[in-house]
């Protein structure tokens, strides 16, 4: 655990030195703007629709940075020849993937904090509602969705030789399960065998990120999700991620580095 | 007397994939060992097999067969680096850490307590004469700076055997004496060293015995007087000789 921890330090060290997080705070700012004209001519309807643009944004951010944050750590250490010092020590390849993951959630974990602390603090001052339970679980369950994409995007970057390559599809698989997954099973049941059986599979084996998508539990002031189903979601979560890294570590434990 | 490097009739082979089964031998039947004290200069020319039984050496690269031993534990176990230091041919570290940070990432993976570490920071840095600019970005560094920050990674854990891989590779004539200050060093303070180097001359003064490696064979080994007087030359004859190199001139 020391040594994953230590993985996980140079990471975020990493992420705050490089130019992401200057991106990250350009983009709060912008979403703060755009808070700025909350009860634009007082009407509810606009203050709502801007929090939708806002949350989405925030969605697609955080996305963008977990997912390239994520698929460059393991291809960049190869690149760079970093991994041959590092390899030498003491530490398995386990514990380079955990540390990989752990550094890369944990800053992404940080990135969200800063975005939500914006978003709450402006949209609270603007309605003079403060839902703070609602936030939590929408924060919670935005992360525990990230530990998922980031976990994935690191299994890609142990098979897919190039970054970018692995940036584009691990993009278009997260985005296609947030836009398409809850949808496959339908149109499984319209098709015949054995696309039938084929598309089901797909539809139970495929982590469904959608279900961590609660913006409008904010947006619409809706009451809190039961606790017992944040938790079944926070397992649920952690199941996948806990696959994704066991089989990117089967590959990457295998892989010559020479 | 123990070995506390080893290598049992090593072979690494490599498959060329766009070939199908066609494969390349790297290293055959290499048997060799090192004991406690030596500086041992592990010679051959380019493409012989050095950095792949140092890859072998330091789990990067699985044996196709035979085993490789450091301190009696199977190379293939995490453990068996803790009492080691590497330092790479090429200088690769993480250039937007610190020289200080550097050491300090490394150090926590050695699971040193604080206090050690601090210490053994203070202690590298003075050996490697990197004290003013610890605080500076790596990427802000000379490669003479660089090799000097790799050696000092090399040593945070104060390992009784180190790994040199070509240390004075592309270095001036300062910064190769330097590091052959350094090495000297360590050789006076007991410590067990195992190098892969082209500088002959430079194995010469330094080394107690040398190992010549050709197209993934061992050609020969022993101490380096011993192997003068047998081939009747200085070591870059015995080199030449050994890897059957015929000057007609």
């Amino acid at each position: 655990m020391i040594n994953a921890w230590a993985v996980a330090l140079v990471v975020i060290k990493e992420l705050y030195r490089r130019k992401d997080f200057y991106v990250l705070f350009i983009l709060t700012a912008l979403i703060t703007l755009m808070l700025g004209a909350l009860n634009f001519f007082n009407d509810r309807q606009i203050a709502r629709y801007l929090k939708e643009i806002c949350l989405l944004l925030i969605w697609l951010s955080a996305l963008a940075i977990a997912v390239v944050t994520s698929a460059r750590q393991i291809p960049a250490e190869r690149e760079n020849r970093t991994i041959f010092p590092l390899l030498a020590k003491p530490i398995t390849r386990a514990q380079v993937v955990a540390g990989k993951f752990l550094g890369c959630w944990l800053a992404c974990g940080l990135v969200l904090a800063v975005f939500y602390l914006f978003f709450v603090v402006i949209s609270g001052s603007r309605e003079h509602l403060w839902p703070l339970a609602n936030y939590f679980q929408a924060i919670w369950l935005h992360w525990w969705m990230l530990a998922v994409v980031i976990a994935m995007t690191l299994l890609g970057s142990v098979v897919f030789s190039a970054p970018s390559a692995n940036v584009t599809i691990s993009m278009l698989v997260v985005i296609g399960i947030l836009l398409l997954g809850r949808h496959l099973h339908q149109v499984a049941l319209r098709l015949t065998e054995p696309g039938q059986t084929i598309l089901s599979v797909l539809y139970f084996a495929l982590p469904h990120l959608e279900f961590f998508d609660v913006r409008d539990l904010i947006i619409h002031d809706w009451g809190l999700i039961p606790w017992s189903i944040l938790g079944l979601a926070t397992l649920y979560a952690a199941g996948y991620t806990a696959l994704f890294l066991t089989a990117a570590w089967l590959v990457f434990r295998r892989q010559n580095l020479n | 007397m123990n070995a506390i490097l080893a290598l049992e009739n090593l072979r690494v082979e490599y498959r060329n994939r766009e070939w199908g089964r066609t494969s390349r031998v790297a290293v055959d039947g290499l048997n060799l060992e090192v004991f406690r004290g030596e500086v041992f200069g592990f010679l051959g020319p380019n493409g012989a097999g050095k950095t792949t039984t140092l890859n072998v050496l330091l789990g990067f690269t699985p044996a196709s067969c035979g085993a490789a031993y450091l301190f009696g534990v199977n190379v293939r176990e995490p453990i068996a680096r803790r009492r080691i230091g590497y330092l790479p041919e090429l200088t690769y570290y993480y250039k937007f850490l610190t020289a200080e940070e550097l050491l300090r990432f490394y150090a926590r993976i050695f699971h040193l307590s604080s206090a050690e570490t601090e210490r053994r920071i203070d202690a590298v840095l003075a050996l490697v004469e990197l004290q003013s600019a610890r605080r500076q970005p790596i990427r802000t560094y000379s490669k003479g700076m660089q090799q000097r920050v790799g050696l000092a990674q090399a040593l945070i854990n104060e390992p009784e055997l180190l790994i040199l891989d070509e240390p004075t590779s592309g270095l001036d004539p300062l910064g190769r004496m330097k590091v052959r200050t350094i090495i000297q060093r360590l050789k006076n303070e007991g410590k067990t060293v195992f190098f892969s180097s082209h500088e002959l001359g430079e194995v010469e003064t330094v080394c107690d015995r040398v190992a010549i490696l050709h197209q993934g064979v061992l050609k020969a080994a022993g101490r380096v007087d011993d192997l003068a007087r047998q081939y009747q030359g200085n070591l870059e004859q015995v080199f030449l000789k050994v890897i059957g190199y015929h000057d007609n001139d």
